[in-house]
């Protein structure tokens, strides 16, 4: 398949995880749908990579990964704290930072 | 056969990306991710990308996945509670928000397709540049290897340095506050120790929020 599919492909996931981030109200599938946004820029660089046969895109897309354990691993520990505080686990609801 | 391959792991990828956004537990949202990544790690086999396809096979769905089974388990069925109140006392508002995300997303997908297929690159309707199997050729563990520790090594570095920073900061966030509750029977005993070690001096103990010495 040419380039272009795997695109198209990219762009798919990544709109879908946008429009989770945008619809979902539970913050731990909220994460889940930021993976998904992460994993089509993944894709989209793996093919850039891969049509100019260069392996730079790769790294990036291994430092992407990087970046998106460093985001689980702080959103879940905010996610434990809020069921600890007995807060609800509901991004709507949470609304102090929103001024 | 790699057109064949590459329908059905984009099938599978959109199929499980779908599941993420539409399922009501989180639980299953979490496990069609499971199957959207390893559908996407085919598509980066497909790519020739093999040490990446590892990557994402080995820490993405087996370990940080694991994770978030963890969390799912331990903070419970939210979810159902969730959906259920969107769809009961606020249905009209959650309808009207869900179609105008639905909107949004479409406008996204739009844009991006614009963007990366009508950008005019010849190369894009290519199949990519020239590739020929062999031990150290592009994708495999041994190029990403030499790029990461030569031309990549400060983003390599880079990277070690921000994965440490989140265990700290993940602990730190998650870590049992004072005031919670249950006593421990053991708390105000004294042992020896408590003479050596003045105040504040970062115990595990004192981390739970307990005062010692």
């Amino acid at each position: 398949m040419t380039i272009g599919w795997y695109l198209a492909v990219s762009a798919i996931v990544f709109s879908l995880g946008a429009v989770g981030v945008m619809t979902r109200r539970n913050p731990l599938v909220v994460l889940l749908c930021l993976e998904l946004m992460l994993n089509g820029a993944n894709l989209a660089l793996i093919a850039f990579s891969r049509m100019w046969g260069n392996g730079d895109g790769q790294i990036l897309a291994l430092v992407v990964m990087t970046v998106a354990a460093c985001e689980v691993c702080i959103g879940l520990g905010m996610i434990v704290a809020i069921y600890r505080r007995k807060l609800p686990i509901d991004v709507d609801e949470l609304r102090e930072l929103q001024g | 056969m790699s057109a064949v391959l590459f329908f059905i792991a984009a099938i599978g990828a959109i199929t499980g990306a779908v599941g993420v956004v539409v399922l009501r537990n989180p639980f299953y949202s979490v496990l069609a991710l499971v199957g959207h990544l390893v559908s996407l790690s085919v598509l980066f086999l497909l790519l020739r990308a093999e040490f990446v396809a590892a990557v994402q096979v080995v820490v993405y769905a087996g370990a940080v996945m694991v994770l978030y089974v963890f969390v799912v388990a331990y903070v419970g069925g939210e979810g159902e509670r969730i959906g259920e109140r969107l769809h009961g006392t606020a249905s009209g508002t959650g309808a009207a928000l869900r179609l105008g995300g639905a909107v949004l997303g479409g406008a996204v997908l739009v844009e991006l397709l614009i963007a990366l297929l009508g950008t005019g690159l010849e190369a894009v309707d290519s199949y990519g540049a020239g590739y020929s199997p062999g031990p150290r050729t592009y994708g495999t563990p041994a190029y990403i290897g030499k790029l990461l520790l030569t031309r990549f090594l400060l983003a390599f570095e880079v990277a070690s340095f921000l994965l440490l920073i989140a265990a700290v900061g993940a602990v730190v966030l998650a870590r049992r506050r004072g005031g919670l509750g249950e006593e421990d029977p053991d708390a105000d005993r004294f042992t020896p120790l408590d003479l050596l070690r003045p105040p504040g001096s970062g115990t595990t103990a004192e981390g739970v929020g307990r005062r010692t010495g």
